[in-house]
């Protein structure tokens, strides 16, 4: 078996094992209605974890997106309110613009040889300050077509919904799997993350390279702001604070190093139903606090980074005593 | 022939790195290329493969001139490159290691299964049959270094290059990736090898050419070549006529500091050594023999995994760079620039700086006393400067590597070890430096002295010993410290005794 995939089969573990708790002491979580909602309160979370996997797979880091979807949801909320478009025409301007933003940034990360931290950084302020620029207050989204899309569904059997939003963060999974794993660029991020100069010599052209993992970045964040204003069926500036850390919480759950290099786009799938899981439970019990979602957060986080820690110690360990045959 | 090079010429500002240099190279030959620091082997290779551009000189493969103008045009003309490390990523599997941009694609998705197939199809040439899904970071280096090999014969084919590929290497390694060059050999393609390790050179090579100071010395047929006229064309004579008086070599000395079966894997072979009171011990030995590695195991910086070391007065410790200066050491390491001087402070700043480490940072040196200690260091080793508020950063070589002795014997160790204290400092400072070296021991100092330059090693050492990959094989003391013995006892053949201590001191 390969070491690498070792956190992914950790992780899958772990969630199953959450489910089976779960399961014994409300069998009704077992059910499709919880499954439905489970992919439908997660969706815009999900989304933008498949931009954050991309990114920290090339060995960077987003922390605008979180800014740029509480700037989708104004962005679309304000601009069907003051014109007449059509929202599937404001949503190709928003998705054009977040992807422009993205690759702006990958352009100066790249150029300026600057840290991706600081330069998302301050695209999370600009981001942020361009939502207020907008509107202050909270728009509420008014347009035929917008409760049409909010309004649809798929039935499961077992009277499960699959809404909208679920299926297209599935789709987006579904992208973010081949992108990674099965394409050349994809291979390129991985080979960046494992080592910048070595990837230099082995023909990885890092400038396009970086531009288009930023503005996949900015894309994802721009589609999960779109299925946010859906969800919450208005735009407001101050949304999805902190978002950006959630989303790298759960790409981290998932396996993937968190210096790039290694790590699976399916694992932060399951990060994410691992994170909403927690929330169901805490739904269904009751009489916990919501915190409780944040401390067991926290604790997985630490775990699965010791984990990893562990596994490339071991690997090291296995290389130091000659058993690589 | 199926490389040929002329007159090749690259000056870098202040240098000429290679000053019209020939060399060729047929297809079914190893070619060695052998030369010191700063002979201009790397800039040699860098121009080949295009990571450097020429200044003048002509490079011809199969009859056409080419000029690369980057590792992957070179690449696609023919010419693949296998370095010491950085070659691959440890991160992605075997398979995609040696696929990585020619990947087999179907509506631009890469066919996982036929890539596995090419990868193994790829391995069978050479022996090999790995897990091509495994990352490669789980495999031993010797596999990484061959997997890197069939890469670079994939990509380009007539010409491989292999800077240093087995420095890193074990000795049943060594042979596996021998083998895979032989066979490489029998296929028709020219191999340049650079390698620091004479037996692995005399080894493999068909052809040496020897590198020194930018010029080609020679190229010889290798088994016409005898190791101590290669060993001459790679150290220089040239300074024959400037040797200095030898040290008046002085007779045995009380004995300070023992040293007993000190080792480290990977870094040199146990050894024993004695030093005595106001003793220079000189080491001698080419590039990568284990002259440093032996300066930083009994400095603490990689700490020694077996053996002892004491004094008079009992067991010494040696785990920590802290813990040798609490016992007395000290160490002006060879790349002063970055391990030994702090180029934004003031001359002063940097004389004071390990004296005050060493009285902690709760009790100051007052600023007259520091004051004090830099003006008569700066008068006493004759540090050129304009005062003692300089930044060290402007000073020349020579003045900067005298401050960080200043600092040195500020802190009064008993035992100073000088990584090449000469190199790169124009000729006067040098005789200043070799003087202080006098100096110092004269008030019961000992000296480990690592040098490059015999001469130099001639001209301070009581004793000199010898080292050869990465093993000390040999002691010379009186009578015996002459360029002749030196030059010999590097070129021996065959493993001799880890140290052919005799007792003296």
């Amino acid at each position: 078996m390969n070491i690498r995939a070792l956190p992914l089969y950790v992780t899958i573990a772990i969630f199953l094992l959450a489910y089976l708790v779960c399961w014994t002491q409300f069998p009704a979580m077992l059910s499709t209605r919880v499954i439905g909602n489970l992919l439908t309160d997660n969706a815009y979370l999900g989304i933008v974890a498949v931009g954050m996997t991309l990114v920290i797979l090339s060995g960077g880091i987003d922390l605008s997106v979180g800014s740029v979807i509480a700037f989708s949801g104004v962005f679309i909320a304000v601009v069907l309110r003051d014109s007449t478009l059509h929202p599937l025409a404001v949503f190709a301007m928003l998705l054009a613009l977040t992807t422009a933003f993205g690759a702006a940034m990958g352009f100066l990360i790249d150029r300026l040889a600057m840290p991706a931290f600081i330069v998302t950084l301050a695209g999370m302020f600009l981001a942020r300050g361009a939502a207020y620029m907008l509107s202050i207050d909270s728009v509420p989204v008014v347009h035929p077509f917008f409760d049409w899309l909010e309004g649809l569904y798929w039935l499961m059997p077992g009277k499960g919904r699959l809404r909208l939003i679920g299926v297209v963060m599935l789709l987006a999974f579904a992208a973010g799997i081949v992108v990674a794993h099965k394409t050349r660029f994809g291979t390129s991020v991985l080979a960046l993350g494992g080592g910048e100069a070595t990837a230099r010599l082995m023909g990885v052209r890092q400038g396009r390279t970086t531009v288009l993992v930023y503005a996949f970045s900015g894309l994802m964040a721009g589609l999960s702001g779109i299925v946010f204003t859906i969800y919450t069926g208005s735009g407001y500036s101050l949304a999805t604070v902190g978002t950006e850390l959630t989303a790298i919480a759960a790409v981290v759950i998932g396996g993937t190093l968190l210096t790039g290099g290694a790590g699976y786009m399916f694992g932060t799938f399951i990060g994410v139903m691992t994170m909403g899981l927690i929330q169901t439970y805490i739904v269904f019990d009751g009489s916990l606090s919501s915190w409780w979602t944040k401390i067991v957060v926290g604790v997985l986080l630490l775990a699965f980074i010791l984990l990893q820690k562990g596994l490339v110690k071991l690997s090291q360990d296995r290389l130091a005593a000659g058993a690589g045959r | 022939m199926l490389l040929t090079i002329r007159s090749l010429t690259k000056t870098f500002p202040g240098t000429k790195a290679l000053d019209a240099v020939d060399f060729d190279l047929a297809a079914g030959e190893v070619h060695a290329l052998l030369g010191e620091n700063g002979a201009g082997k790397s800039t040699l290779i860098k121009c080949l493969t295009g990571a450097y551009r020429r200044d003048g000189g002509a490079i011809t493969l199969e009859g056409a001139g080419i000029d690369p103008q980057s590792t992957v045009e070179a690449q696609e003309l023919g010419i693949g490159t296998v370095y010491q490390e950085v070659n691959l990523l440890p991160n992605l599997t075997v398979a995609q290691n040696l696929m990585f941009g020619r990947e087999p694609r179907r509506w631009g998705l890469i066919r996982n299964r036929a890539m596995r197939a090419q990868a193994r199809a790829m391995l069978r040439d050479y022996g090999l049959s790995l897990d091509v899904d495994r990352d490669l970071g789980s495999y031993s280096v010797a596999i990484q270094q061959i997997v890197a090999i069939a890469r670079a014969v994939a990509l380009s084919g007539k010409v491989l290059i292999l800077d240093e590929p087995t420095a890193s290497l074990d000795a049943a390694e060594v042979r596996m990736v021998f083998d895979v060059v032989r066979g490489l050999r029998a296929r028709g393609l020219g191999i340049v090898f650079v390698s620091h390790f004479l037996d692995q050179v005399f080894d493999l090579s068909d052809r040496v050419t020897v590198l020194r100071n930018g010029r080609r010395v020679a190229t010889e047929r290798t088994r016409d070549l005898d190791r101590v006229a290669l060993i001459e064309h790679m150290l220089g004579r040239e300074l024959e006529a400037a040797t200095q008086e030898p040290a008046a070599r002085r007779g045995p000395r009380p004995p300070m500091l023992r040293f007993a079966g000190m080792g480290r894997r990977g870094a040199v072979q146990p050894f024993d050594m004695q030093v005595g009171q106001g003793e220079v011990l000189g080491l001698a030995g080419l590039l990568g023999s284990g002259r440093t590695e032996t300066a930083e195991l009994l400095f603490g910086l990689k700490p020694a995994q077996t053996g002892r070391a004491r004094d008079q007065g009992g067991a010494l410790d040696l785990s920590t760079p802290r813990a040798a200066i609490a016992a007395g050491f000290g160490l002006a390491p060879e790349d002063r620039k970055t391990d030994g001087i702090v180029a934004d402070l003031t001359i002063r700043e940097n004389i004071v700086l390990g004296l005050q480490a060493r009285r902690g940072w709760a009790r100051p040196i007052a600023r007259a006393e520091q004051n004090r200690l830099a003006e008569d260091y700066i008068r006493r080793l004759d540090i050129r400067t304009t005062g003692r508020e300089k930044r060290v950063g402007e000073l020349s070589g020579g003045n900067q590597q005298k401050v960080v002795l200043a600092r040195w014997l500020a802190m009064n160790p008993r035992f100073l070890i000088l990584d090449e204290p000469t190199r790169g400092i124009d000729v006067g400072a040098h005789a200043e430096i070799l003087r202080l070296i006098h100096d110092l021991t004269a008030q019961g100092m000992a000296l480990l002295v690592i040098s490059s330059e015999i001469d130099e090693l001639i001209a301070v050492s009581d004793r000199v010993i010898v080292l050869r990959d990465r093993r000390h094989v040999a002691e010379l003391a009186g009578e015996d410290i002459a360029p002749a013995r030196i030059m010999q006892a590097i070129a021996a053949t065959g493993p001799a005794p880890a140290a052919a201590a005799q007792g003296a001191a």
